[in-house]
């Protein structure tokens, strides 16, 4: 057996005899789909809606039927203007409401772009997320029927978010949750492995083995690389047969963008596993220097558009900000490297910049 | 050529002087024992040897190469047992065994010869988790991993640490079958008694050797004479040796006190008379005196000079 | 000692016994350990040595058997128990970061003794050990961590005190030194429960115990057991004991 592939099937020894950790790296990204997936599912039925129209007719009334007809709402007032909102909202007699431009017929007709305000409470932020997005899709959908019948129209759907600007929707996040899931196996699990083999003493007899420095990075991350495919795999496939998250653009992409991520964490993690020396202080490190920048700067809960310029440019050099960009666009919006290739770019570059320093940082001895 | 030739070699950590300009020569197929306690400067030593660390100031070259230069070269001929346990807990004996083979493009079987003797002692417990294993038999299974490249020399950390007598008595049986074979072997422990096993050793303590020879000549070294002195009730017969106006040092030694005298050039038997009368007028009716042989470890404490100070 | 109890075993074991599913590691074990008694408690690794030790000072409850440690018994009056001794380890002791002076208030405070009492012994202890209370113990050599730590696993007073492999690696004159504290300890009235892998240091002890596979291979005085089995040493007894095999191995 070569040296090479004796340190492949010696990693996963390690990996199927820990059998637990094993479960928790497969079955926790399927857990958190679930989680996410179902905590903005609650109570989205039957949204107590108010309708603000100041001028009806029969374009506005066709649009106003539109929500009575849906088993989600719920149309409680329908008011001539806005100005009784803010006391529906704050007694909770209301949930969400649509306000249509005075001369929304008017503009329609005119084939002007016409406005609608979405106004949601979102002091429980999944059902806000939820209710705008059930919202817009009533109003798309009739937007496409108008255009079906040849009308050239534009309705611009302006959502506000009431008390909590959070938004959040099973679409957007599956692309952070394949991030989250990635750099928690790549990063926390390659810097507890490498620091493993520092507290039982192994690493100092693999050192002073013939086997080079990449040999032994190379060997130990292959395992974690493979489980973290098969994660993204997993994770895309799910979202998509439980909550139909669409995945519009090519899968082929999808998982080689996935791929130059988790290079990218596990390099992190090794960096992490050259500076620390137990697995105490490695777990802290990598959840401290990847995961914390991946759930919260990352985009993948809180919008980095409304973060103070600091933090933006902070999560610049969040990696997970770029691969969340990609995936969203690779699943939601369906585009191709022809729109994503500044964020492959940099990526590839951190990725180049991480590999190189996580080798310098892999001594050829001990101190 | 020697099998390891160090030259003034120094390291020190922050403000720990861990080696001071040890020098030392090793032939090759010698059994060497080092030997000091803990923060004598072994494990950094070794770790010299084996291309793991740098020294601060001095050479040393092993099977003729650099230490510091010659690191691949060295790597695939130098075999290496840390101090503290350094194998896979979570893989079975043989799985450890053929990973390490397999670093070294080496398989188990075609090192038979060499590793045989230790491997059917393991042999039963194959499959069993090295975790799970005794104290001797992880020594025994590590000495294995260390061997299964077939090194031209082995350089063994404190082997016997922690591991009880039936076993280090096994362990260094095998590491006399080893070097029938004609493998040079330098092996540390804190074990004094253990330094009859090896050929010549060097003693070590706060990073400076106190000597370097066979273990007899060291023993022999001691260059007093030494008294035995036993009677019952061993802690009241410590202080009342002590209180012997001519005392220079008394230490508990097995089942007897070691004594010097600080006067020279009186005969021993006299001494070994008046140490007898006085502890006789102390109440010690069965106190008995007599002349007996150094070991290594009383001239280990007679070099040694002052234990380490608290900082 | 104010403290000593009126019964003369500090220790009384009785058919001692523990078994971990279908593992005896405590096979039926009886002895005694009179107060003031330096008592060296052998055995190979895993012969059982370490279970034993955590029936004796509270941490296990034995399967069957009866124990009295300073007059109390195993099973029911282990809070009593680790009131009562003292312990102390090759791997855990001081905590590395704490001064020594530190280190010896936690102590007391662990073991409810009044300010006064623990600055007068911290006192006396510093002095005969010849340490500053202001030093890190990390600072410390190996063989004065083990003193200081012998010293603090005294300062309740305790009628018994544990020391598993007490002078693993210390250096021969340091080790030395650590004996001497036990037999000053010894002197005092305190019973001392040790067990060495430095077969020089089971002559050090008034009697010593030697484990084999669960039981108790063999109990007496040094000198007593060595001419019992007609061996030069107790290292040779040892070997033969644990051993049994090895005039066939050579």
């Amino acid at each position: 057996m070569s040296a090479f592939r004796g340190l492949l099937r010696k990693e996963a020894l390690h990996i199927l005899r820990d059998r637990r950790t094993l479960a928790v790296v497969i079955f926790m990204p399927i857990l958190q789909v679930i989680l996410f997936g179902y905590a903005i599912r609650t109570d989205i039925s039957r949204i107590r809606l108010a309708i603000v129209d100041p001028s009806p007719d029969a374009a506005t009334i066709e649009l106003r039927n539109r929500f009575t007809a849906t088993d989600a709402f719920r149309v409680v007032r329908v008011l001539p203007s806005a100005g009784t909102l803010d006391r529906l909202f704050a007694s909770g007699a209301i949930q969400e409401a649509i306000v249509l431009d005075g001369d929304f017929a008017n503009r329609l007709a005119r084939g002007l772009t016409a406005r609608v305000l979405v106004v949601a409470d979102a002091s429980e932020p999944n059902s806000g997320s939820a209710m705008e997005s059930y919202a817009l899709a009533v109003i798309q959908g009739y937007e496409r029927d108008i255009a079906a019948r040849g009308g050239a129209v534009r309705i611009v759907p302006e959502a506000r978010m009431r008390f909590n600007p959070t938004r959040a929707s099973a679409n957007l996040f599956v692309p952070g949750l394949i991030a989250f899931v990635l750099t928690i196996i790549s990063a926390l699990m390659t810097a507890i492995s490498l620091t493993r083999e520092k507290e039982t003493g192994t690493m100092e007899i693999l050192l002073v083995s013939p086997l080079k420095p990449l040999e032994i990075i190379v060997g130990k991350v292959l395992a974690y690389l493979v489980i973290g495919f098969v994660s993204v795999l997993l994770v895309v496939a799910e979202a998509r047969l439980v909550f139909a998250v669409p995945l519009r653009g090519s899968l082929m992409l999808l998982l080689g963008e996935g791929v130059l991520y988790i290079l990218t964490s596990l390099s992190l993690g090794i960096l992490i596993s050259s500076r620390t020396s137990s697995q105490r202080v490695a777990m802290i490190g990598a959840l401290a220097g990847t995961m914390l920048p991946t759930i919260l700067l990352s985009g993948f809960i809180f919008p980095i558009e409304s973060m103070p310029w600091p933090l933006r440019a902070i999560a610049n050099v969040v990696p997970a900000k770029w691969f969340i960009v990609i995936a969203r666009g690779v699943m939601l919006k369906g585009v191709g490297l022809e729109y994503l290739w500044p964020q492959t770019l940099i990526l590839l570059g951190m990725t180049v910049l991480l590999v190189a320093a996580a080798t310098r940082s892999f001594r050829i001895r001990l101190a | 050529m020697n099998a390891v030739t160090v030259e003034a070699l120094s390291k020190r950590f922050a403000d720990v002087v861990a080696l001071d300009a040890i020098s030392l020569e090793i032939a090759p197929g010698e059994l060497f024992g080092i030997i000091g306690p803990d923060g004598a400067g072994k494990t950094t030593l070794f770790r010299i040897l084996v291309t793991l660390s740098v020294p601060d100031a001095g050479r040393a070259t092993v099977l003729g190469r650099d230490v510091v230069t010659d690191l691949w070269e060295l790597r695939r001929r130098v075999g290496y047992m840390p101090g503290r346990f350094s194998l896979y807990p979570d893989l079975s004996v043989e799985e450890n065994l053929s990973f390490f083979a397999s670093v070294f493009g080496a398989t188990i079987e075609a090192q038979h010869d060499l590793i045989g003797p230790i491997y059917d002692q393991l042999a039963p417990f194959k499959d069993r988790r090295a975790g799970a294993l005794s104290g001797g038999m992880k020594q025994k299974l590590a000495l294995c991993c260390a061997l299964v490249h077939r090194p031209e020399i082995l350089f063994l950390d404190e082997p016997t640490t922690g591991v009880d007598a039936v076993s280090r008595r096994e362990l260094w049986e095998l590491l006399d079958r080893l070097r029938n074979t004609g493998l040079t072997i330098v092996v540390s422990t804190p074990y004094m008694d253990e330094a009859d096993r090896c050929g010549r050793v060097a003693l070590i303590q706060r990073g400076k050797l106190l000597g370097i020879d066979v273990p007899d000549r060291i023993a022999a070294s001691f260059g007093r004479p030494l008294f035995a002195v036993r009677a019952a009730e061993r802690y009241r017969l410590l202080i009342a040796t002590r209180e012997f106006a001519n005392a220079a040092t008394v230490f508990p030694f097995g089942d007897v006190l070691h004594y010097t005298d600080r006067r020279d050039g009186v005969p021993p038997e006299r001494i070994a008379r008046e140490l007898r009368e006085h502890l006789q007028a102390r109440g010690f009716a069965d106190a008995e005196v007599q002349e007996t042989r150094p070991t290594i470890e009383d001239t280990f404490m007679a070099r040694m000079g002052e234990p380490e100070r608290a900082a | 000692m104010t403290a000593a109890p009126a019964r003369e075993h500090a220790i009384e074991a009785r058919e001692l016994t523990r078994r971990f599913g279908t593992f005896t590691a405590v096979d039926h074990i009886t002895f005694d350990v009179g107060v003031g008694e330096v008592f060296g408690f052998l055995g190979a690794n895993g012969a059982g040595k370490t279970t034993a030790i955590r029936i004796l000072t509270g941490l296990l409850a034995p399967s069957s058997g009866s124990a009295r440690v300073a007059g109390h018994d195993v099973y029911t009056e282990s809070e009593w128990i680790k009131r009562r001794i003292g312990y102390m380890s090759q791997k855990f002791s001081l905590y590395e970061d704490l001064t020594v002076g530190e280190n010896i208030r936690l102590y007391g405070g662990i073991y409810d003794l009044s300010r006064e009492v623990v600055r007068e012994r911290t006192t006396h202890m510093l002095s005969r050990l010849g340490l500053d209370a202001a030093t890190r113990v990390q600072a410390l050599p190996l063989g004065w961590r083990q003193k200081l730590a012998f010293s603090v696993a005294l300062l309740h007073e305790p009628s018994i005190v544990f020391l598993d492999e007490p002078t693993s690696g210390v250096d021969p004159i340091t080790r030395r030194q650590f004996w001497e504290l036990i037999y000053e300890a010894a002197a005092r009235g305190t019973t001392v429960f040790v067990t060495t892998h430095y077969m020089d240091e089971a002559e050090y002890c008034d009697r010593i115990s030697i484990m084999v596979a669960g039981r108790i291979g063999a109990l007496g005085a040094p000198a007593e057991l060595k001419s019992q089995f007609d061996v030069g040493s107790i290292d040779e007894l040892f070997v033969r004991l644990a051993r049994p095999t090895a005039g066939a191995a050579g």
